[in-house]
């Protein structure tokens, strides 16, 4: 597409009860998708580059997310800080978030400071500086985060060992925020190196989505950001993950009072929305497993066996890399990790043996329609799900027909996702081994930790 | 790309966006239950809640934990309606029921859409477990083990244990001491007809506040709340909670096996009703609740890479609420980001903001007002606020006024006023506890 002067416009009128969607693609070959909703007079700009711990080596994890924080301090003309303070003086609240499959920057403002936001963003999308000293400093806050987040939270290094053992080839198997030894030993230069890797317009989406009209937020878009070229990105290679050939356990030992345990499946995710089929019927079957009182796990794990205090099930049908299945429970007083373990296997049997009812899926397809109608009373929400689909590289159209598809999933194809894809040797099980809450005694520091000034 | 001129000619010009009122109904029911409502047909939707003085704070002594479970089990079996029975009644018309609870206040929520079948099955619901729950013996006891593994698990969570130290060293014995939760010894002795009578002396007409706003109108939501109200209990309502007294100046180092320390600094703040809330709100805008924006974000987090979080904030309760400092960093220098702390804060009440620091307060929090009520939730919850502190009805419409009214006198004042730096609580966490 390089040298057209136009704009690649595609204009989808989704639904009768939902706003335009308006998704564009600009010269250079950033796409702009525009939510217009004008309940309030506020708008919400987010924008998504396709680079996240997917897409990071190893020896240098958690560089997407170090990136993210640098993106905060400093361009060639606007000074470390300032973003965040002119911002704030309009009146705005901003961060950003990195995932296994992104990053994302967002701003929440009035609807007439739109403008505001695509400059500041726009010029840190060309422009950023990455100072050593300053590099440094935020090394030490993201060392922080890591202690905060997953350290000392020992569910988290459950979640995060587990991720580690179930995934071989994907990049999944690494976690978001980092390994502390690539931390530890990340330098300025590997972000820099990253910044210039996949900060570029044909590597980003905006979304905006509120009380502002397409044609002026393209328009102020191609201004803004246009003039940025696009450069070529490097070859993304697919590590497809291979099938497991067996289960797999790992327990984690950390101070805790009280045991867990997580479960995870490998399983589809969309690829092709229109034909696909098992990542709906997977979704629904999350339904029917966890999501509010009614659901099984809650009224059999918890409530009639109590042989857990609680438990759900979770699975995300859109992503870059594979997907996962996963049920995670914690035991009641007096019960074994061991006896939670085998009532969780039992559902899953009865499931694949007996299926769902009627009644079950009739009430999971009313919620499902229900949640649909109240998601419009978040503006952040409906633009993290444009984005979220089209990081994914799944288009406007999927989210628009998502409720149609749920609702064409039937209790037969629930079982049968079930029989196909919570199968034991696609397992890997983790567990919290809890140890006395004592403190342990000072650790002398590892070779090659950088040390506080 | 050309990005020289525009921050000049655009900081300059951001008008206040003309805001569409929002039009607030107020009247009681006739049974006492005050009610608010906002007519909004934008959605198809009806969003309600129904807040009671029944937080912890109400807890008689010994029962540490009564407040919490009798509001768990609210919709755990409620006229002649099992627990499955409601859950499923609820799910099968895609309603959400949730809860909310703290030391002040206990409030049940609910979300439905409009349409006439789904909002009546709804409400019914909503009508039973709030006037007649059933507290079955058996699910009582399954909820207690429930409460008490929860406060278990959250044993493992420096936070959660520097949080409870805080408030114990802050309030000693007033009733905003004990943690919401409760105390496993003593939900453990706790009986069915302990719950029952904590709800009927508390979740009575006289002692609700119902808010609703959504795609109804003023009739129907006038016999909504009359039908909700309708079936309760009409003890009165609770009486006033003591005033906390200023705590003592105390530090406590708690042993933790955490690679970090969790730090928390603190006093007795303000109530709902006080006069320095803005000043103090404005002011702390530029100390430590503005995020990026704040001086101890940037003397902790950005000069000194301390931590990932460092923050402060008044949190205005019936009665004085707290002010609370925190951060998080790893164990080797927990001293020396406590002292920033501590410096930051004491210079912090000492000199008051600078004007420019004001002035880049009041600009985001009035520029920002409209985000403040850009959803039915989020006014919901200000519905529920104005109603429950009994804050003035014209309270959103004279906000930003407020905040702009603020100056740098009176933000020293009030904090010179509230928070004496030599009279300061500290809690840290982690590591070897007491030196």
């Amino acid at each position: 597409m390089l040298g057209m002067r136009g704009m690649l416009l595609a204009l989808l009128v989704i639904g009768s009860a939902h706003a335009a969607v308006t998704d564009v693609t600009l010269d250079n070959g950033m796409r702009v998708i525009v939510k217009e909703d004008h309940r309030a007079p506020v708008m919400v700009s987010q924008v998504w580059y396709r680079a996240g711990s997917i897409d990071e080596f190893n020896g240098t994890t958690g560089v997407a997310h170090v990136l993210e924080h640098l993106m905060f301090r400093g361009t060639k003309t606007v000074p470390p800080g300032e973003f965040s303070k002119r911002i704030a003086a309009a009146g705005g609240r901003e961060n950003a978030f990195t995932d296994r499959d992104h990053t994302a920057y967002f701003q929440q403002m009035q609807k007439d400071r739109l403008e505001l936001a695509m400059q500041l963003e726009s010029d840190r999308m060309a422009n950023l500086v990455i100072r050593d000293d300053l590099f440094a400093k935020e090394m030490q806050v993201v060392m922080e985060e890591r202690r905060l987040r997953t350290d000392d939270q020992p569910q988290s290094v459950v979640y995060e060992h587990l991720m580690a053992a179930a995934f071989q080839e994907s990049p999944y198997r690494r976690p978001v925020i980092g390994w502390m030894d690539d931390l530890q030993h990340l330098t300025a230069q590997d972000a820099r190196d990253w910044y210039a890797r996949w900060y570029v317009p044909n590597n980003a989406t905006l979304v905006v989505a509120g009380d502002v009209k397409a044609d002026d937020v393209i328009a102020l878009a191609k201004r803004y950001f246009g003039a940025i070229p696009r450069r070529a990105l490097p070859v993304r290679k697919p590590q497809d993950e291979p099938a497991q050939i067996g289960e797999k356990r790992i327990v984690v030992k950390a101070p805790a009072k009280v045991p867990y345990l997580l479960m995870a499946w490998h399983a589809p995710v969309l690829r092709d929305w229109q034909k696909d089929t098992a990542p709906y019927a997977l979704e629904i079957l999350a339904g029917v497993l966890s999501g509010n009182d009614s659901a099984r796990l809650q009224q059999s794990l918890v409530k009639t066996q109590q042989v857990a205090v609680s438990a759900s099930a979770g699975y995300d049908d859109v992503s870059r890399g594979p997907g996962m299945f996963m049920i995670d429970a914690t035991p009641a007083p007096g019960k074994s990790v061991d006896a939670v373990e085998k009532a969780i296997r039992d559902q899953v049997e009865r499931l694949q043996r007996d299926g769902i009812s009627e009644a079950e899926l009739a009430r999971v397809k009313a919620q499902v329609i229900a949640s649909d109608v109240y998601r419009r009373d978040s503006l952040f929400y409906q633009a993290m799900l444009l984005g979220t689909y089209a990081t994914a590289g799944l288009p406007p159209e999927a989210l628009a027909h998502r409720v149609d598809k749920l609702r064409a999933v039937t209790a037969r194809d629930v079982q049968a996702a079930a029989k196909q894809w919570l199968q034991d040797d696609e397992l890997s099980v983790g567990v919290l081994d809890p140890q006395p809450l004592k403190p342990q005694p000072h650790r002398a520091p590892v070779p090659g930790v950088r040390h506080d000034n | 790309m050309t990005i020289k001129a525009f921050c000049a000619v655009l900081l300059l010009s951001l008008p206040f966006s003309a805001q569409a009122a929002l039009v607030l109904q107020h009247w009681k029911t006739p049974q006492g239950a005050r009610v608010i409502f906002v007519e909004s047909h934008e959605l198809p939707i009806l969003d309600v809640s129904v807040d009671f003085a029944a937080g912890s704070a109400r807890d008689p002594a010994g029962q540490a934990g009564l407040a919490q479970l009798t509001h768990i089990l609210l919709d755990q079996g409620a006229g002649g309606l099992s627990d499955t029975a409601i859950a499923h009644r609820l799910a099968d018309v895609g309603a959400e029921l949730g809860g909310t609870f703290d030391r002040d206040r206990a409030g049940v929520t609910l979300r439905t859409l409009a349409s006439a079948s789904e909002k009546n099955a709804a409400l019914d619901i909503l009508a039973r477990v709030l006037q007649k729950p059933d507290f079955p013996q058996a699910v009582v006891t399954r909820e207690k083990q429930r409460l008490i593994a929860s406060i278990r698990e959250a044993e493992a969570d420096p936070a959660t244990v520097a949080g409870k130290a805080f408030y114990r060293a802050l309030y000693g014995t007033h009733p905003y001491a004990h943690d919401e939760a409760g105390e496993p010894d003593e939900i453990e002795r706790l009986t069915r007809k302990d719950l029952q009578g904590f709800y009927r002396a508390h979740y009575s007409a006289p002692n609700a506040v119902i808010s609703l706003i959504g795609d109804i109108s003023r009739p129907e939501a006038e016999a909504i709340a009359a039908r909700l109200a309708g079936g309760l209990s009409s003890a009165p309502a609770a009486p006033a909670l003591p005033k906390p007294a200023p705590a003592p100046a105390s530090e406590q180092r708690i042993a933790f096996p955490s690679t970090q320390s969790h730090v928390l600094v603190g006093a007795v703040g303000v109530a709902r009703s006080d006069p320095d809330f803005f000043a103090l709100f404005v002011g702390n805008y530029a100390l430590g609740g503005g995020g990026f924006d704040s001086r101890l974000m940037h003397e902790v987090r950005d000069k000194r890479g301390y931590a990932y979080s460092a923050y402060s904030y008044f949190f205005p309760m019936m009665e004085a609420g707290p002010f609370q400092l925190g951060l998080q960093t790893k164990l080797a220098q927990t001293d020396d980001a406590l002292k920033v702390a501590q410096a930051t804060l004491r210079q912090f009440i000492a000199e008051g903001p600078t004007e420019a620091e004001l002035k880049q307060a009041k600009d985001n929090l009035t520029g920002g007002f409209p985000l403040r009520i850009d959803s039915n939730k989020k006014i919901l919850e200000y519905l529920s606020l104005i109603g429950f502190y009994h804050l003035p009805l014209d309270y959103l419409d004279t906000w930003v006024d407020k905040v702009n009214a603020v100056d740098v006198a009176a933000v020293k004042r009030a904090f010179a006023h509230h928070i004496d730096p030599d009279k300061l609580v500290t809690v840290v966490v982690g590591g070897a506890g007491a030196r």
